[in-house]
């Protein structure tokens, strides 16, 4: 602080206003022992990695990149599908980061990285310098993997799988549809985001046609032979809405292959036609496209990382975290993403210091909403082995098959709990 | 000269005022790089940032470290009845309970 004199102000802010560099004025600071760290996507892994940064180490500049002015979560994205909750409840903003973590927040796309001048690319052409990289971007959606369901067709058959203006499309059809209709749900296979989500979206839409449409039903054509809670979901299902939700497993005819939105139809494997009047199809998924541009992602279309630090196998000093990593054991959840965001601050802040970083810890923990008074939930404690991120043995698991509704009732009051804190913990 | 002699004097008080909040204890906080805070960091997704909760999971924040070693053993024993709290602290050991327990004891 004290060498920084005027001279070197007007040399640095002068030189970044001419290179276009855009960024905090005062980055050059930090280069020494605490650095510049750009985080790529605002989500729950990239909001919590910049949180935590700050707070590990005020000194370093975090950078946040991210196209969109509010976050909307796919947690309980569900509920809004289901007419329980509005999208401005489960959108949030990024004043906080901005003002009460000095997080410098660009509203902007990143295009391209450039791992070996160590910039990121915006789509205005201009760029952002780094000397530590975080990729939290998500998912993409594989379109065309499934014939005839592009992004086209997802405004007709709509994914609903990032939430915003898809999870309001489906929410209008199901308005829209009549009582005796039905609801096809088409989940993919494994991995994809949020395993458990296909299932409690299933749960609330009953939930919804339960109250205002009784003679509809739901089928459920998955691509998978098993699920996330699957005897608990089913427990649920034939509790709380019997008769009304049908699952059909992969190997029996419930992988669909093509779709026709012209007629609203889905066909499988053998050809089956399936008609539906709304049908929320959830594609295939891989590491949001500029993970491609960055050339961290391998030939699965996700992203291998060291799991410790969650450094890039692929490309040096570059960190991806969330959805689009390959994170051993854990799930591909928001709370994962922000477990994982915490563990790679440490890292990166114990790397710019020179210190080592302590043992890795790691937490997933999903609640799943079956109806507003009804929740189960999935947990697990998680430490690196040998063979990456393992579950630490005896820990975590399913709520039990064996409860009362008074447990049940309670798991639902901690689901919001969780929605509150998990929120509040990235942004608050 | 006179010029750049008159500037020098407003452009080091804008560079001095625009650093303040950022350098302003703009250091290394050796708390949140312990052992003890990567546990703990774990619990914070529910329970909320240093153990305090905007919501219905209760806050741990500020409790006697005894207190709070008490119960997470009582939660992984099963003595004390839970949902989720039993599956978790199944994962963890009573060196890293002690280090959870003293890491949300010390946070007011």
């Amino acid at each position: 602080m004290s060498r920084f004199t005027r001279r070197d102000f007007l040399k640095f802010t002068g030189a970044a206003s001419a290179l276009g560099v855009v960024g905090h004025p005062f980055n050059a600071f930090a280069a020494g022992a605490a650095g510049r760290v750009v985080v790529i996507g605002g989500g729950f892994g990239g909001a919590t990695v910049a949180k935590y940064l700050h707070r590990i180490n005020p000194a370093i500049h975090v950078t946040l990149i991210e196209p969109n002015a509010e976050f909307v979560t796919c947690p309980f994205s569900n509920l809004v599908v289901a007419g329980m909750r509005d999208l401005a409840s489960i959108s949030h903003g990024y004043e906080r980061l901005r003002d009460k973590y000095a997080v410098n927040v660009i509203h902007e796309a990143a295009t391209s990285v450039d791992p070996v001048a160590k910039k990121v690319v915006l789509a205005s052409g201009k760029f952002v310098p780094y000397d530590r990289l975080v990729m939290s971007p998500g998912i993409r959606m594989l379109w065309g993997e499934i014939e005839g369901y592009d992004e086209a067709a997802a405004e007709k058959m709509p994914h609903a799988w990032k939430a915003g203006p898809q999870t309001l499309n489906l929410r209008r059809q199901l308005e829209a549809m009549p009582d005796g209709g039905t609801v096809i749900i088409a989940p993919p296979a494994n991995p994809y985001r949020c395993p458990p989500g296909p299932y409690e979206r299933a749960s609330l839409i009953a939930h919804y046609l339960k109250q205002n449409k009784p003679k509809s039903k739901i089928l459920i054509l998955d691509a998978k032979d098993k699920f996330s809670k699957q005897p608990l979901f089913e427990q649920g299902w034939n509790k709380l809405y019997p008769g009304m939700i049908e699952w059909v497993k992969g190997t029996k005819g419930g992988r669909v292959v093509r779709v026709d939105t012209s007629s609203n139809t889905v066909y499988n494997e053998i050809g089956d036609a399936f008609k539906a009047d709304v049908i929320n199809l959830i594609p295939p998924q891989a590491a949001a496209e500029i993970t491609q541009a960055a050339g961290v992602a391998d030939s699965t279309g996700w992203c291998p990382v060291n799991q410790v630090t969650f450094e890039s196998l692929m490309q040096k000093d570059v960190h991806v975290i969330g959805d689009s990593s390959i994170a051993g054991a854990m799930p591909k959840s928001g709370y994962a993403a922000s477990s994982e965001g915490k563990v790679a601050a440490t890292a990166i802040a114990t790397h710019f210091a020179g210190l080592e970083m302590p043992e890795p810890s790691y937490v997933n923990t999903c609640y799943s909403l079956m109806a507003p008074d009804y929740g189960i939930s999935v947990a697990a404690v998680y430490r690196m082995t040998d063979d990456g991120i393992t579950k630490v043995e005896g820990s975590g698991g399913d709520s039990p098959l064996l409860a009362t509704e008074g447990q049940r009732r309670m798991e639902a009051v901690y689901a919001t709990g969780w929605y509150d804190s998990v929120t509040s913990d990235m942004f608050w | 000269m006179r010029t750049a002699n008159r500037l020098k004097a407003p452009l080091l008080i804008l560079a001095a005022l625009l650093c303040l909040p950022i350098v302003a204890n703009a250091e290394l906080q050796k708390s949140e790089i312990s052992r003890g805070a990567m546990l703990s960091n774990t619990c914070a997704g529910c329970h909320g940032t240093d153990g305090k909760s905007p919501g219905a999971v209760p806050s741990i924040n500020g409790k006697p470290k005894e207190f709070l070693e008490m119960a997470i053993k009582k939660y992984r024993s099963g003595e004390w009845d839970s949902t989720v709290m039993r599956r978790h602290v199944r994962g963890y050991t009573d060196e890293e309970i002690s280090l959870i327990a003293e890491y949300f004891a010390s946070k007011k």
